[in-house]
Formats: C-alpha cells, sequence, structure tokens
C-alpha cells in the first residue's frame, strides 16, 4: 500500500502506539524478573545489574514450583486431551449429520459458557468433599471440561463446517463406511482446525484460577497460577514481587513463544469462535 | 438462545447429506448424532446441568456449624426456604450485597466501553497495512496469552505504591489500598488484557467489507468520519456485538484479577463472583450458593436482553449467512487475506 508520507508516519506512530500499549507491562514484569533483589524498587527502565537471583528463588524449596508446573501441565493436558476426544465427536455431528433439535442443541452448549464458574464451584465442591475428591487432578480437570467443551465444540463444528462434504460422500460411495470416512478423510482434513483448538483450549486451562484455588488445599496439587499468587519468597515480611516476576515470566514465555508461532491459527479460532 | 436464526445453516447440512434414502437412513443418522452427542451432554449436564440444579437446592438450605477434628463441617442441612435469600437482603448483609452487585456492575460498564472503544481503535489501527504490521499483531496477543491471575500480580507490582504507575504519574497514590484508587487499578488492568481481543475481532469483522464499498462512498463525496460512521461502523456491528456480548459476560463473573490484584474480601472491588467465593471459602454453602443463583440470573437477563435488543447473535454460521449478505464469502477470504 502507498500512501502519503503524512499518512505513513501517522500509521507507524499508531502501530508503535499499539505495540507499546500491549508489550510495556509485560517488558515490566520481565525486566522486575532480571533485578536483584536489593534493587527490586529501583524504577530505571534497565536493570543496573542484571541477575538470576529471583529467578533462583522461584524454585527455591519452600514454593515448590517445579511441582506446581507438572502439576498445571497434567491438568491443563488433561483437560485438552479430554476435550479434543469428546468435542470433535459431538461437533462432527453438529456440522455434518441432519437431524431435528440440532440447532436447539448447539444453541444449549453455546449457552452454557455463559454459565459463571461460581455457581458451578459450590455444589461440585460439596460433592467433591463427599467423595473424597478434594486435592486430586479430577477434582480440577472436570469442572475445566465443563468450560472447555461448549467453546471447542463451537469452533470445531465451524471448523468441520468449511470442509467440503463431497470427499467424504465419494469416500462413502467408494465403498467406506460413515466411520471410515470420517476417520480417513475428515479427520486429516480437520486436524488443522482441532490443532488449533487444542492451542486456545489449553490456554484457557493452564491460565484456570478459581476452581484450582478452591479444590485443592494442599500446596503438592496448587497448579501454577495458584502457587505464584500464594509465593512467601525468601523476604517474608512484604509480597516476593521479584520472585513473583520471575515466576510469572517462566510460565508465561512458553505461552507467548507458542502464541507467536501459530499466531494465524489463533487468530484464525479466535475470531471463528469469538471466544475469550 | 437465538437458534431460530439459523435454520440456512441447517439447510445447508441437509443440502450436504445424501438425499433420497429410505427411512432407516434417517433413522441411522439419528441414532449416529445421539450417539456421537451423548458424551459432550453428559459432561455438560454433570459439571454445569447438576451444579444448577443442585446449587439452587443447596440455596434453600442452612448447615449446622459444627466441624470436626479435620476442620469440614459436620453434616447437618436444614430447610430454610427462601432464608438465604432474604438474608442477602438485610442488614449488614444487604449493604455488602448491593456494594458487590454495583462493584459488578460498574465494572462490567467501565471496561466494556473502554475497551470497545480502545478496541476498535487499535483495529482501525492495525487495519493500515504496512510493514511491521505482522509484529504489530503478535504483540497484541500478548496480553491475551498472560494467564489472568498472573496479570494481576503484574499489575500489582506496578501499581505498588512505589512503584512504575506512581513513578511514571509523579503521583503518590494508594492504588491497591482501598477505595476508588483499587477500582480504577482492576478497570485499567482488566481493559489492557482485554481490548486487543475486542480489537482483534473488530480487525477481522473490518477485513470483511469489500473495498469498492469505500470507494462507493469516497466518490459520493463522503469524509473519513461519515465513511466510519455510515460504513465501517454497520458493517462490523455483528462481530463488535458478539465480543462485546462475550466480554459482558466474562466482567460479569470476573474473579481473579481483583482477587489477585487488591485482595478477596475487600470492599472496593468485592464482586458478586468474590463474595460468593468468600462465603463458600467460609463453608457458608447455602448462603455461597444463593449469591451464586443471583448472579446467575443476573447474568442470563443481561444475556437476554442484549441478545434480544441488539440482536447479537451467538451462533456464527448463521450470523454469517444471514446478517451479512452482501460480503463476499466473509470469514475465510478474510482470514486468508490477514
Amino acid at each position: 500500500m502507498t500512501g502519503s508520507p503524512l499518512k505513513r508516519t501517522l500509521s507507524y506512530l499508531g502501530f508503535a502506539a499499539v505495540a507499546v500499549y500491549c508489550l510495556a507491562p509485560f517488558y515490566w514484569m520481565a525486566i522486575s524478573a532480571f533485578r536483584r533483589p536489593q534493587d527490586q524498587f529501583d524504577n530505571s527502565l534497565v536493570p543496573a545489574r542484571w541477575s538470576w537471583e529471583n529467578f533462583s528463588a522461584v524454585f527455591s524449596g519452600d514454593n515448590g514450583f517445579g511441582r506446581a508446573l507438572l502439576n498445571s501441565v497434567i491438568v491443563a493436558g488433561t483437560t485438552t486431551v479430554l476435550t479434543l476426544l469428546i468435542g470433535t465427536f459431538t461437533a462432527y455431528a453438529l456440522a455434518r449429520l441432519d437431524f431435528r433439535f440440532k440447532n436447539a442443541v448447539l444453541g444449549l452448549i453455546v449457552a452454557t459458557t455463559m454459565f459463571p464458574g461460581i455457581s458451578q464451584l459450590v455444589p461440585l465442591l460439596k460433592l467433591f468433599t463427599d467423595i473424597k475428591w478434594i486435592n486430586t487432578y479430577q477434582a480440577m480437570v472436570l469442572p475445566s471440561l465443563g468450560f472447555a467443551l461448549p467453546l471447542s465444540v463451537w469452533l470445531l463444528t465451524a471448523f468441520f463446517r468449511q470442509l467440503p462434504f463431497e470427499l467424504e460422500q465419494a469416500a462413502m460411495v467408494d465403498g467406506c463406511t460413515r466411520g471410515q470416512a470420517f476417520r480417513k478423510i475428515i479427520v486429516p482434513l480437520a486436524a488443522p482446525g482441532v490443532f488449533t483448538t487444542a492451542i486456545l483450549t489449553f490456554i484457557a486451562a493452564w491460565n484456570e484460577f478459581l476452581i484450582a484455588l478452591s479444590m485443592v488445599n494442599k500446596k503438592e496439587m496448587q497448579t501454577a497460577t495458584v502457587a505464584i499468587s500464594k509465593f512467601t519468597g525468601v523476604s517474608g515480611f512484604d509480597q516476593p514481587f521479584g520472585t513473583q516476576m520471575a515466576a510469572g515470566v517462566i510460565v508465561t514465555v512458553p505461552l507467548i513463544a507458542v502464541v507467536l508461532v501459530f499466531q494465524r491459527r489463533i487468530v484464525a479460532g479466535l475470531t471463528a469462535g469469538g471466544v475469550k | 438462545m437465538t437458534t431460530t436464526e439459523s435454520a440456512p445453516a441447517a439447510g445447508t447440512a441437509a443440502a450436504g447429506a445424501p438425499r433420497g434414502r429410505g427411512k432407516s437412513d434417517v433413522q441411522g443418522t439419528r441414532r449416529l448424532a445421539a450417539l456421537l452427542l451423548s458424551p459432550t451432554l453428559l459432561v455438560l449436564a454433570l459439571v454445569i446441568g447438576y451444579p444448577v440444579l443442585a446449587g439452587f437446592r443447596e440455596s434453600l438450605y442452612a448447615r449446622g456449624e459444627g466441624l470436626d477434628a479435620d476442620g469440614f463441617v459436620v453434616e447437618g442441612d436444614r430447610f430454610v426456604g427462601l432464608g438465604n435469600y432474604t438474608a442477602i437482603f438485610q442488614g449488614d448483609r444487604a449493604d455488602a450485597f448491593w456494594n458487590a452487585f454495583s462493584n459488578t456492575t460498574f465494572f462490567t460498564l467501565t471496561t466494556v466501553v473502554l475497551e470497545t472503544v480502545i478496541g476498535v481503535a487499535m483495529a482501525l489501527i492495525m487495519q493500515q497495512a504496512f510493514r511491521g504490521r505482522a509484529l504489530v499483531r503478535a504483540s497484541i496477543l500478548v496480553p491475551w496469552a498472560i494467564p489472568t491471575a498472573i496479570s494481576g500480580l503484574l499489575w500489582r507490582w506496578i501499581f505498588q505504591a512505589d512503584g512504575a504507575a506512581n513513578a511514571v504519574l509523579r503521583q503518590e497514590i494508594l492504588w491497591t489500598a482501598d477505595g476508588f484508587p483499587a477500582k480504577a487499578a482492576v478497570v485499567i488492568a482488566e481493559v489492557w488484557k482485554t481490548s486487543p481481543f475486542i480489537g482483534l475481532l473488530v480487525l477481522a469483522g473490518l477485513q470483511m467489507i469489500p473495498r469498492d464499498v469505500y470507494e462507493a462512498a469516497r466518490v459520493d463525496g463522503a469524509g473519513p468520519v461519515q465513511q466510519f460512521f455510515r460504513i465501517t461502523l454497520p458493517l462490523v456491528k455483528p462481530a463488535l456485538l458478539v465480543a462485546v456480548l462475550f466480554r459482558m459476560l466474562d466482567v460479569l463473573r470476573m474473579f481473579d484479577l481483583p482477587a489477585v490484584l487488591i485482595g478477596v474480601n475487600q470492599k472496593s472491588v468485592e464482586t458478586l463472583t468474590m463474595i460468593a467465593w468468600f462465603e463458600a471459602s467460609n463453608l457458608r454453602y447455602g448462603s455461597a450458593a444463593a449469591y451464586a443463583t443471583i448472579l446467575f440470573l443476573y447474568i442470563a437477563l443481561i444475556a437476554y436482553l442484549f441478545v434480544k435488543l441488539l440482536g447479537a447473535d451467538i451462533i456464527g454460521e448463521a450470523r454469517q449467512r444471514t446478517r451479512r449478505p452482501r460480503a463476499v464469502r466473509p470469514a475465510r477470504a478474510g482470514r486468508r487475506a490477514s
């Protein structure tokens, strides 16, 4: 695109404004993580002395952060795998099969995304207490499924609808059963959409806080987001911001890397579903 | 909810299915559909449907206050009817409730308005096709990808008494203590995190608008402002409405951000979810369930009004097919071009 120099300058300024708006707080987190604990309240834009001290403090004895990361991976990973397994079948039916009440079913599933997590929490907390599920992975995975499934079904339905119908029909004419046609034709074609849904589901499950905070009271079972918010740190009397910022960097940098690599897919997924 | 409008989508699916087969095939399809749908419906019934009903039942009961040796409540439910609800609206509890209710409403209104304005501005900026656009689009995903609890900590750090915010503003505001600054801190942090999301959705909407519409408008003598209000805004309205609806529903149940940024049981930022959570964490399940039920009804009412009044359509495909007859293959064309 060409434009007058003035217009071009203005849009570069606009670009810079957007980038600064989005990145400045994150930059501040990263840069604070690299300060020495004694420089923590220094407000210079670049640390006077770079240091890894905050990062080693994150993994020091009391925090149990390694375990928390593992818990997060287990909870978010299991949620993602289960969501995709269950959601793919449902989305296929909603996008491909013709039956009565189809739109009512899709509407019902989508409507459950509006459900506030807190109303889910109280009964499930009571139920899980009764069946001794408090401090277990399933107590975090199962409620997360309730949030992840509707969005995934919705996204996958949108993706499945975009696939060409003819290939599947041709395979069925050639003697495949519907199941075979699904496995051999639809699954490979749908892989990109499924992958996009997987990323979005994983990020949502990784970011989950309310359920993980409530269903677990043992430190060894906390997920990373909960663990970081409860860091006590070495200083003791004050909130250990340096350690928390370092932990925040550790938790977000892999996510941001994934987001940047698969940027295009994620935008496609977000705009297809309009999900959070 | 809005299923009546998605009839065209059903029509397409019907056209795709093999026609003119016998009755057994229709039955087979139905059986297959039931089979494929049942796992999702089962899970949703278990973790959403059951809690709605059990939560409502729970809200009609109060528990005995006794604790056993492990700190768990001794069983002892007693039916109190609507007692938990009437208790919410009486005395001190009423103040706490209306405070949480007005905080929730305040956060919803301010953040949604601010992030819509900022998001639309971002989308308009990003629509300019210059070099560096990919970089900006990547950076816009950063706030969205940071877990809300972490961004709560991040902003708590920025809003420290001797933190970055006060250093930049050359002020000495006690942001995270209480009062209005605490509210403002929550609004700022929330708007930072979510306006890029609105920006992305609106950008996708913008890219679906054919360029010749603008050329025609220019020929007819429309200025940039007129173009924005007469063309851009009406044409991105469907995408924008869906984004706004989802943001509203999200803020109405906000918990992570104020809980981490300011803390739970803080009058200035307590939302309905937080007050319900606080009750539950103090093992007053009946009252917690009553708060949760009220919040649930509030959200349902807002969603209903929003969909009814503004015609936001939450089933995307139907939206694309019925609401944008003029755009040519909107979603996919837009996405590829991006």
